[in-house]
This record gives C-alpha cells, structure tokens and sequence, in this order.
C-alpha cells in the first residue's frame, strides 16, 4: 500500500508540477477571494482583520473544491482510468497517494493565502505552536475529505458541480475549528482552542481511515 | 493444459445491456485469435471482458485460470488490453507513462527503453509528453507498454485503425513475437486482409455472441496444442 | 401476503392517531402561560425532529450498511434507504420550519443559530446531497454501492458537525442568551399527547416509506423483466446481421 501510495503522490505530483494548474488557476482564485471578502466587507480594517481566520478559511475551503476535482482529474479518461484498472495498484495506496499529492499543495497554498491575508488584513502570528497545526491538519483532512467524496461524485461533468454540495457540509466542522484555531495563532483570545485542534486532528484521521477502507470499493465499477 | 481463455454462454450487462449474450470461446497459450464482425457485434465488450473489466451476469468465464466471476482483479493484472485511446496519461512522456506503469505492476523500469526503441520511438519522442504526440506515436506507445509488460493475454482492440503501413507491420512482428513467446493473442478487426494472415483462429461475433470459428492464415508459430 | 395486510393497516392507523393528536393538541389541551396558543407546536415539532433526525436519519444508516455488507446486500435495502431520505428530508425541512415559527414570538427572529436548529439545517443539506448524488445516472448497483457509502459516511459525520455547533455556539457566549429555552412546562394530558404525537408521526413516516418503496419496488421490477428479452433480442441482431 505505502509503495503505490508513493508512486501515486509522485505521479500526481509530477503531473501537477509540469501542467501548474494550482499556481495558474487555484492559488489565483483564493487570492481573488481574499480581495472579494474585502470587496464585500468594506475597507474599514478593523473589521477585516477580526473576521480574517474565517475568511482565509472560507478562501482555502473553495479553493480546495477546486484542487480535489483536478485531483480526480488527473487519473484521466476512461479510458486512462481504465487502463490503470490493469495494472493491480492497490486501491487505498492510490488514495493514500493522491490524499497527500493534495495535501502538500494544499499547504503551498495556505502558506501563499496566509502571507496575503497578513499582508491584506493586517494581522500577524502571534503563535506558530498554534498556526502550524491548524494549517497541516486541515490541509490533511481537506484533502482526504476532498479525494474521497470526489471519486463518489460520478465522472468529471458531473462531479464539477455535485462535488460542492457533497462535501462542503461534511468539511464545515473543520472550517469552524480551523478558524479557531487560527484566530488563536493569530493573537485573539480565544477560549478552548486545544479542543478546536482536537476536532481538526479527529476529522483527518476519520476520513484518512475511510478513504483508505471506501476508497478501493467505490472505484470497483 | 495451456488453455488461456475458456468461457462458455457468458452473459455480460452493462447497466441494463447484454454486451454479450452467450459467448462460447477457447483459445490456448501462443495461439492468435482474430475478431471479426459488424459494429456493435460486442468485439470490443469481448475484450474487456476478457481483461476483467465488464462483470459477468451469468455463464462461465476463465481467463488464465481464473474464474472471472469471483478472481476478476487477478485477472486484471496480468493481461494488456490496448484500446483505440491508448489509455495514457497525456501530461507524462511516453517513458514516464510506462516507467509508472512497469512499477505500479511490480516490474523493472529498466524495461521501459528498450520496449520504446522496440516500437520504434527514440530520442525526441521519448522525452515529449504523450499529449503532444501523433495518434500513431500514441499507438506505439501503447504496444510499447504490451511490450515491457509481457502479459500472458494480449487483448487488442483494432490495432490496425488508422495507422500507417509502418505501423502496421510492426503490429504484426510484435503480435507475432508475443504468440511465439507463448502469449495468447486477441484482437478485433474491421479489416480482414490485414488480420486474418497473423491468426491461428477467426471468430466472426454478431449480437453479441460468437457465431463462427475457423482457421486463420498464421504460418508456423512454436503453439501448444 | 403479511406485508399487504400490514401495509394496508399502517396508513389508516397512522391517519386516526395523526387525527387524534390534532384534535388533543388543538382543541383539548390548554394554551400556555406564555406562549400562548404557539404552544401547540410541541406536539408537531419535537415529534417531526425525532423523526427526521433519528428514524429517518437512521433507517438510512442502517440499510446503506446492510447493503455494503456482502452478505446482506440487496438493492432492496437501497430502495428502503432512498425511500427513508426522500421522506426524511421532508420531515427536516418541516422540522425547520416548524422550529421556525415557534420560535419567532419568543426570539423576536426567524432564526436563531441555535445549535439544534443548525445541526438540522446541515442534515437537510447531507439529505438533499444524497438525493442529488441519486440522481447522477449510472447503473443500479453503482449507484446503490455511491449512496449507501455516502450515507453512512454523513452518519459518521454527523456527531462530528453536531457537536462543532455546539460549542461554536456555546464557547464564544453564554448559552442562555441566544437560546431562550422553549420547552414549556409539560404535565397530565399534554404529556400524553406529547407521546402520542411521537408514535403518530412515527407511523405516518413508515407509511410514506412503505408506499415510496413499493412505487420503487415496482419500477425496479418492470426493469428487470425485460432481462431475457433484451438478450434474446440481441442475439437475434447477430442472425440478421
């Protein structure tokens, strides 16, 4: 399983490094969000620097929609999909692989949004024991969440516009504990943040679990 | 002994389609078998079939040795299928494509050049993505891919669809090198001439289901009887 | 032979226990002291949550597992279990509703982020996933194996969402603020139609089920029996060809 999940995240990887599709499409989109937020909350900074953890979340949460369908993308036609049915891949290892592929762009692009909502919304980091965390443990479960309910959501038409309703209620856990627990990194007092940490580290292992279980069943067609 | 493929009255649904209605078929290790017959007969559905793509409704299938209905991912793993798309992955280049897929099925990479020289595909081709390649490039690839892979099924559908005379040729040597190897052969064809020299056996497929079998015009050939 | 007997008992029964809650719980039992007449509702909304959130919610569970475990697996548990969501959501949206209303002369609002209410807006929305996740065309089993899965990974989910709510809710504020308590005082004979009002709604559910799956049933059945035409139907394109 580790083997092909190795093989998979290099493919992906690979693949995502030579079409930068997530730095010429997704990494712009949640940059276009932040100004967006904005846009829609008005300039007064006082306002956008208390509401900026949700908003830097809300800007992941989308554009992680976006970075799971190219996910599913990558495995290509059916006919490409089919082929690789041939080569004996185990299942939860192909999860595995495209889960993490997922997940360290993901960071990429939570550490590229950070610097902008810094920058944008004026706050700074006034814990890394709190930051760090709430950016790896999401991006884990986002990612896990993301692959998993991607290979339920049918084939690529289908799944561009299903997909959102499908896993935006399931991730809205981690949106809320991941804001907390950024807000905490972020400097505001914010009561029982430790108890957000939990629900983010709880949500990535439940559905690195099911998807390495779900997985291999659901792409049995 | 050295039977490949044994299926009798296989029945195979796609939702609610019989794909195929009834197959009788056999085939042994090193033997060529052609496919003839109209679109829509089943020829490609009888390949995939074969690969262990398509679920079997009713009926007996054995593949390799395998029951189809309850070792279908057994099945998979040790045949190559070749389709008109040649199932690749567009943003990888043809080593890469088949550096991936040599691993994934527990092969040596080390494999992956020589099968590209093999199909004749070198130097520049090697290193562009498949995406920007030919059809026919494309097609080479993929036989190249049956080449390093070495299954003991070889599964084709119409090999010889628009490709250049060139090609075409080296579709028959390595078909030819594969069966003399030992493998068995399956492929499908529109165009008779072209394909009935390389068999050892013709079937003719009509709604679904084999109607004939007769010999081929392969000469020679080391097959086990 | 049981089930037509049984089937055909249920909607009537769930028609006069339904019928008797109303008339006890709008006419016979007495408006509150400060609620006033909006009282009424505890004996539609509670009952409806119950429903939607445990029967409904459950029910589907439990069939998407019995359906992925190999040994039971049926399409008529997938049936069962679609048919319990589409009257499930139904039910949540009511539930939604219902909790709406009550609550607008005591909150002043429409709508509270009340941690309840939140929770079941989420599960209208997983409900509403499931059936447009039934809706993507494919071929029954998949179709069933992508539901039932999705079904049951809501299921786990559900704990998980439900108690973020809360202690979003709760954390930030002091609890008592945002949720006024609504629960009047219950006693004697609105106890009683409290409870009955569970076991009306509860019947007239499983009514609803059952006619929803047999409609399923039958469609499904029409299907098959084309079967072993379809195949000698496609046997005879290759005589003619």
């Amino acid at each position: 399983m580790w083997r092909d999940a190795l093989l998979i995240a290099r493919r992906d990887l690979t693949i995502e490094l030579r079409s930068k599709v997530g730095t010429w499409q997704i990494l712009p989109f949640g940059l276009m969000a932040l100004f967006l937020f904005a846009f829609a909350l008005g300039p007064q900074t006082e306002l956008l620097r208390t509401a900026a953890p949700g908003l830097f979340w809300l800007a992941v949460l989308f554009s992680s929609i976006l970075a799971a369908q190219r996910s599913l993308n990558i495995e290509g036609s059916a006919s490409t999909r089919e082929a690789n049915r041939l080569l004996g891949l185990d299942p939860a290892g192909v999860f595995l692989g495209k889960a993490v592929a997922m997940a360290l762009e993901l960071l990429v692009l939570e550490v590229v949004l950070l610097v902008g909502v810094m920058l944008l919304f004026h706050v700074t980091i006034a814990s890394w024991l709190f930051v760090v965390p709430a950016l790896v443990l999401p991006a884990l479960g986002l990612s896990a969440a993301g692959v998993l309910y991607g290979s339920l959501a049918g084939g690529a038409s289908t799944r561009s516009t299903l997909l959102p309703i499908l896993v935006l209620p399931v991730e809205a856990p981690v949106l809320i504990a991941a804001s907390k627990s950024l807000s905490r990194g972020l400097g505001s007092v914010t009561p029982d943040a430790g108890r957000w940490l939990v629900v983010l580290a709880i949500f990535a292992v439940v559905y690195s679990v099911l998807g390495v279980a779900l997985y291999g069943p659901l792409e049995e067609s | 002994m050295g039977s490949v493929i044994r299926l009798r009255s296989a029945v195979a649904l796609q939702g609610r389609f019989p794909v195929l209605s009834g197959v009788d078929l056999d085939l042994d290790q090193g033997r060529v078998m052609v496919v003839l017959g109209a679109n829509g007969a089943g020829k490609t559905s009888l390949l995939r079939f074969l690969a262990g793509l398509v679920p079997i409704a009713s009926g007996r299938a054995e593949v390799l040795g395998a029951d189809l209905a309850t070792s279908a991912s057994d099945v998979r793993r040790r045949v190559g299928l070749l389709g008109h798309d040649a199932g690749l992955h567009d943003e990888l280049t043809p080593l890469e494509n088949l550096a991936f897929a040599l691993r994934a099925s527990r092969l040596d990479p080390g494999r992956a050049l020589p099968a590209l020289d093999r199909v004749g595909l070198s130097g520049r081709s090697v290193a562009t993505t498949v995406g920007q390649l030919s059809a026919g490039q494309r097609r080479r690839v993929g036989i190249a891919l049956l080449v390093a892979r070495r299954p003991q099924l070889w599964l084709l559908d119409e090999p010889h669809a628009s490709l250049d005379e060139v090609t075409r040729s080296l579709v028959a040597e390595v078909v030819e090198e594969a069966a003399s190897g030992g493998a068995a052969v399956v492929a499908s064809s529109h165009e008779p001439d072209l394909a009935v020299p390389m068999a050892d056996v013709v079937a003719t497929m009509g709604g679904g289901a084999v109607l004939s079998v007769v010999p081929g015009g392969r000469v020679g050939g080391g097959h086990v009887a | 032979m049981m089930r037509t007997t049984l089937r055909k008992s249920i909607g009537p029964l769930a028609a006069v226990l339904v019928a008797v809650t109303a008339w006890l719980g709008l006419v016979v039992t007495p408006p509150d002291r400060d609620q006033g007449d909006y009282v009424r509702l505890v004996y539609l909304h509670p009952a409806l949550a119950w429903v939607a959130l445990y029967v409904a919610f459950g029910m589907s569970a439990v069939c998407s597992l019995l359906y992925l475990w190999k040994r039971t697996r049926s399409l008529r548990f997938d049936r069962l279990a679609s048919s319990a969501v589409e009257v499930g959501v139904v039910y949540t949206l009511l539930t939604l509703l219902t909790g709406s209303i009550w609550g607008r002369p005591t909150w002043g609002v429409w709508w509270t982020w009340d941690a309840r209410l939140t929770s079941t807006a989420v599960l209208a929305v997983l409900f509403l996933g499931y059936l447009a996740l039934r809706r993507v065309p494919a071929e029954a089993h998949i179709r069933a194996r992508r539901s039932a899965v999705f079904a049951l990974l809501a299921a786990i989910n559900v704990p998980i969402i439900h108690f973020s709510v809360i202690w979003w809710q709760t954390l930030h504020q002091g609890a008592t603020v945002l949720n006024p308590n609504l629960s009047p005082m219950i006693h004697g004979l609105m106890a009683w139609t409290l409870l009955l009002s569970f076991v009306a709604f509860t019947l007239l559910f499983a009514w609803m089920v059952m006619v929803r799956y047999e409609i399923e049933t039958r469609r499904a059945d029409e299907d098959e029996v084309g079967m072993a035409a379809a195949i000698a139907d496609r046997q005879a394109e290759g005589i003619h060809s």
